[in-house]
């Protein structure tokens, strides 16, 4: 051989933008594949958790003697017996590990118990007696800020002011106005996979944790103050986890495991149920906004005023971030010189609230989306020209001051969503109508409508956080094996670990090493659609630094400069007229040879840094931006106020595709996600206790429910600075669906809907509605 | 703790003796924490996610609200008994995995359990049937769209089979 043809690609393994087999797939579809709940000890215990059955109540004792007493029961912990940090927390360690002197919230961890057996674990926690004072639950936050505080560290938990461009527009009497107030319900994230975990004691003191979580290290940081020990004898381990959507970002019974094991000197296994685990992680914040929207008779928006405000409940969490976001991004993908936002998160009584996908996005794009379409109605525009006429563009200023200098096609993911024919069928069978196996809608009342909308959000995290993922790749004998610590929850980022591999040393045979604390750095969170950058981009880091050691090596090795010197495919050839200076390949080795010494690279991978905001909100506080575009067509019967989504189109700006297959997956199901915010997910919360805390009471959308979702485009604009060009993908398909589908139910109903979820009694018992009107 | 008379289930065609439960446990529990047979899940303990789907006597059946002496010397179906033989994967498992029907998979067995069901009853079901027959079973990951292709690919795989 020759030429160049000689080393092109022969190998079937896995590379980048291509659906490649997903690693765990078998494991997954045999049943074999461990999650956090399966795992089992022979020797260990169950734990469970006794939680307050109030939203605010004194504790004026405990009696854990009963439970004591029980046989069967080898530990009841309180308080007293947490020896570290009495509360832990994701930004601010405000939420106690178990309560002392005061419950803040329905559900609130108080006592903690191991057992032999999950029936002796109900029966110690039903004869723990505490005595209890319940007190007024503080639940509306429109009066939490100025109400008596419920926390040492006070009812507002962040307030961020953003003020950008010329403020005295706001008094100008010749543009067109359009107000409105909007709400979002309670949104549970749902993963289907309970909070579970194994703790096993080393019986030195120290402890292993297997959990399933979206961020081992921070997790194990925070652990490890609560227990009062040092970090190195505390160990986590990443156990299979069941979907995550934001829900494990916050520690649930992490320390409790912790606590247990190391009191009874015995492995302690908890597995929550449903109804606890509506309990025991937080949810996505509720939000009340009010916007004014003003714009020009040719309809350029001039003026955003919004405020938002959001429902931290009991503590922290995430709530300061969410709103920060909720702020950045509250005006949508629109260019507007002149805004001026104030956005609140506050403590409450009510369950306590924090990350979900979307992240504060969701809730903000609802509320711009329907100022959109009352605006193009105030102007007699068509709603997809108004927001193409205003869409941002790279180049453009955001509310926060900072410049778009990355790729943000707007305009794009709109007019392929909007100009994407429809395949959507009449409601001529019965099971497709609202209502669906009900069968109650007639056909004649059903009405059609159709809506689109467009929301974007950050990528990565913001506001000057240091942000890093760390990978290893040691080649040995031709077998890569990686290590890093970013917690696989579904979304593929171990098949993408492959891809990588594959497409930057050829090689296919790819180990990944057990994601724990003590093989590796911190891979940071799986979350805020970061992984795929962060991570991916450390493994191909890590790759990259492998391949560039292997062909010094061999360059030195053989006396060539390394210039001559090609990898593909997994064999390393001399370029043609390179080293000896024929035209042969006098180097053809195999990386099995050539690593029978192995090459290792160690790395520690970091986006460009951002700012934190100043007083008026402005900086460069982000790192990248994706937007997406959905259309919504919903059949609605008015009298019944039922409802079917009938289908969904997106585009979505994705950078480069790495893996169509999951990237489909990621649009469906947020999608579904979206779809569930918009008709049917709320946690119900009166006087700040949950009134549905079961899959029987809250509903996510089932196969019935969900619609086709077809793809209008993939817009593949490589972003800057990002792996391969590619951007993280997951968060904005459950942003802009629901917006779309609240449209659409507008465009069927004549109704204003300013709350999501739109309810049955939202549609048929309201009042004034334009279809009243026409009768 | 009283515990119940001790007694046999025939799982997966193999008899395993059931000694020192709870009169309470389920089925469900039984299969995972007494006899290691950890693919039928449990997302809500409560029969409305699928998740723990099983063939009770060939229907399916939410191993969780079965108690587990109730089903004493019945046939019992889990995932684990879907394919006789390891390392050969079924029809349906086999779709899952090229439709990319698997994301976080905690779902995917209950479903697969369901879908085999289906098509061991009807093996060209037309799109709301295949719906319907999947809506016991919760799944939060894929809005169902790569589910749904997955039991389009399985069907034709089985028709393939059974048609000469």
């Amino acid at each position: 051989m020759t030429t160049l043809e000689a080393v092109s690609r022969t190998a079937a393994g896995p590379r980048i933008g291509e659906s490649a087999p997903r690693p765990d797939g078998v494991p997954k579809v045999t049943g074999s594949f461990a999650f956090s709940s399966d795992l089992h000890n022979d020797r260990m215990l169950w734990g469970g958790t006794l939680r307050s059955p109030h939203a605010a109540a004194r504790i004026r004792g405990i009696d854990v003697g009963p439970a004591l007493a029980l046989a069967g029961v080898h530990a009841v912990l309180t308080h007293e017996d947490v020896p570290g940090s009495p509360t832990y927390g994701l930004i601010h360690r405000d939420q106690p590990v178990l309560a002392s002197d005061v419950v803040r919230y329905e559900g609130e961890p108080v006592v903690v118990v191991a057992a032999d057996h999950p029936d002796m674990v109900r029966r110690a926690l039903a004869v723990i007696e505490v005595d209890w004072e319940p007190t007024e639950p503080l639940v509306d936050p429109e009066l939490a800020a100025d109400a008596t505080p419920i926390h040492p560290d006070g009812n507002v938990i962040r307030r961020v002011h953003l003020r950008h461009g010329d403020q005295t527009v706001a008094d100008r009497q010749d543009l067109v106005s359009v107000e409105g107030t909007y709400e979002v319900g309670m949104q549970d994230q749902a993963f289907l996979g309970p909070e579970s975990g194994l703790a096993v004691p080393d019986g030195d003191g120290g402890v292993d944790l297997y959990v399933a979580t979206q961020w081992l290290h921070e997790d194990r940081d925070q652990v490890a103050a609560c227990l009062g020990l040092p970090d190195d004898k505390v160990r986590l381990t990443l156990a299979g986890v069941g979907g995550a959507f934001g829900a494990r970002e916050d520690l649930s019974l992490h320390v409790h495991l912790c606590l247990l094991a190391l009191r009874t000197g015995r492995p302690v296994k908890m597995s929550y149920g449903r109804e606890e685990s509506f309990h025991g992680h937080v949810h996505r914040h509720p939000a009340r906004m009010h916007y004014r929207h003003l714009a020009t008779t040719e309809g350029d928006l001039v003026r955003v005023e919004a405020r938002l405000l959001l429902d931290g409940g009991a503590y922290a969490s995430s709530s300061s971030a969410v709103i920060s976001n909720a702020t950045c991004f509250a005006v949508g993908p629109y260019r507007v010189p002149s805004v001026e936002v104030e956005g609140v998160v506050v403590r409450t009584d009510n369950p306590p609230c924090g990350a979900m996908r979307g992240f504060g996005a969701v809730q903000t794009c609802f509320a711009h989306e329907a100022q959109m379409d009352r605006l193009a109605v105030a102007l007699g525009m068509d709603p997809v020209d108004l927001r193409l006429r205003n869409a941002l563009e790279p180049g453009d200023r955001l509310p926060t001051g900072q410049v778009i200098t990355g790729t943000l096609p707007v305009a794009e993911v709109l007019r392929a969503c909007a100009g994407h024919p429809s395949a959507a069928v009449g409601p001529d069978d019965p099971m497709a109508r609202p209502g669906g196996a009900g069968r109650t809608a007639d056909i004649d009342d059903v009405v059609r409508g159709e809506a689109v909308a467009v929301g974007f959000k950050n990528l990565m995290f913001s506001e000057g956080f240091d942000d890093s993922s760390s990978a290893r790749c040691v080649l040995h004998r031709g077998v890569a094996t990686i290590t890093c610590a970013c917690a696989e929850v579904g979304q593929g980022f171990v098949t993408l670990v492959h891809q990588i591999v594959g497409e930057v040393l050829g090689v296919d045979e790819v180990v990944l090493a057990p994601v724990a604390t003590t093989s590796i750095g911190s891979a940071g969170s799986t979350s805020a659609s970061r992984q795929t950058w962060m991570s991916g981009g450390a493994v191909q880091m890590a790759c990259e630094s492998v391949r560039r050691e292997l062909l010094a090596r061999v360059a030195a090795a053989n006396d060539v400069s390394v210039h001559d010197l090609v990898l593909v495919d997994g064999r390393i050839f001399s370029l043609p007229g390179g080293g000896s200076g024929d035209d042969y390949l006098s180097i053809d080795l195999s990386l099995d040879e050539v690593t029978a010494e192995p090459v290792e690279a160690d790395v520690v991978h970091r986006h460009a840094p951002t700012l934190p905001l100043d007083a008026d909100g402005q900086g460069d506080a982000h790192v990248s931006f994706s937007v997406s575009a959905h259309r919504a067509i919903v059949d609605v019967d008015p009298d019944l106020g039922l409802v079917k989504v009938v289908e969904l189109t997106t585009a979505q700006d994705v950078g480069r595709v790495l893996h169509p297959l999951q990237v489909l997956g990621q649009l469906e199901g947020g999608a579904a996600q979206g779809l569930g915010l918009a008709v049917m997910e709320e946690v119900q919360v009166t006087d700040g206790r949950i009134r549905n805390a079961s899959f029987t009471d809250y509903l996510i959308p089932t196969a019935l429910d969900m619609p086709p979702v077809e793809i209008a485009a993939l817009i593949e604009q490589p972003e800057p600075g990002a792996p391969f060009g590619a951007k993280g993908i997951g968060e904005p398909p459950a942003i802009s669906s629901t917006a779309a589908v609240a449209g659409a139910l507008r465009d069927a109903t004549g109704l204003d809907l300013p709350r999501v979820p739109v309810r049955p009694d939202d549609i048929c018992l309201a009042s004034g509605s334009a279809l009243d009107e026409a009768d | 703790m009283t515990t119940s008379e001790d007694f046999s289930l025939v799982v997966n065609g193999s008899h395993r003796s059931v000694v020192d439960a709870l009169p309470g446990e389920s089925l469900l529990f039984v299969l995972r924490e007494r006899l290691g047979l950890i693919g039928s899940k449990n997302a809500c303990e409560e029969g409305e996610c699928g998740s723990c789907t099983v063939r009770l006597d060939g229907e399916t059946v939410c191993s969780c609200l079965v108690l587990a002496a109730a089903a004493a010397d019945r046939e019992v179906v889990t995932i684990e008994g879907l394919t006789s033989e390891e390392a050969v994967l079924s029809d349906v498992q086999q779709a899952f995995l090229d439709a990319g029907a698997v994301q976080c998979g905690f779902c995917t067995p209950g479903l697969l359990m369901a879908v085999d069901a289906l098509l061991d009853a009807d093996d060209e079901p037309d799109e709301l049937t295949v719906r319907e027959a999947i809506s016991g079973n919760l799944c939060r990951c894929t809005g169902y769209g790569r589910i749904l292709d997955a039991v389009d690919r399985a069907a034709s795989a089985r028709r393939s089979q059974v048609t000469p």
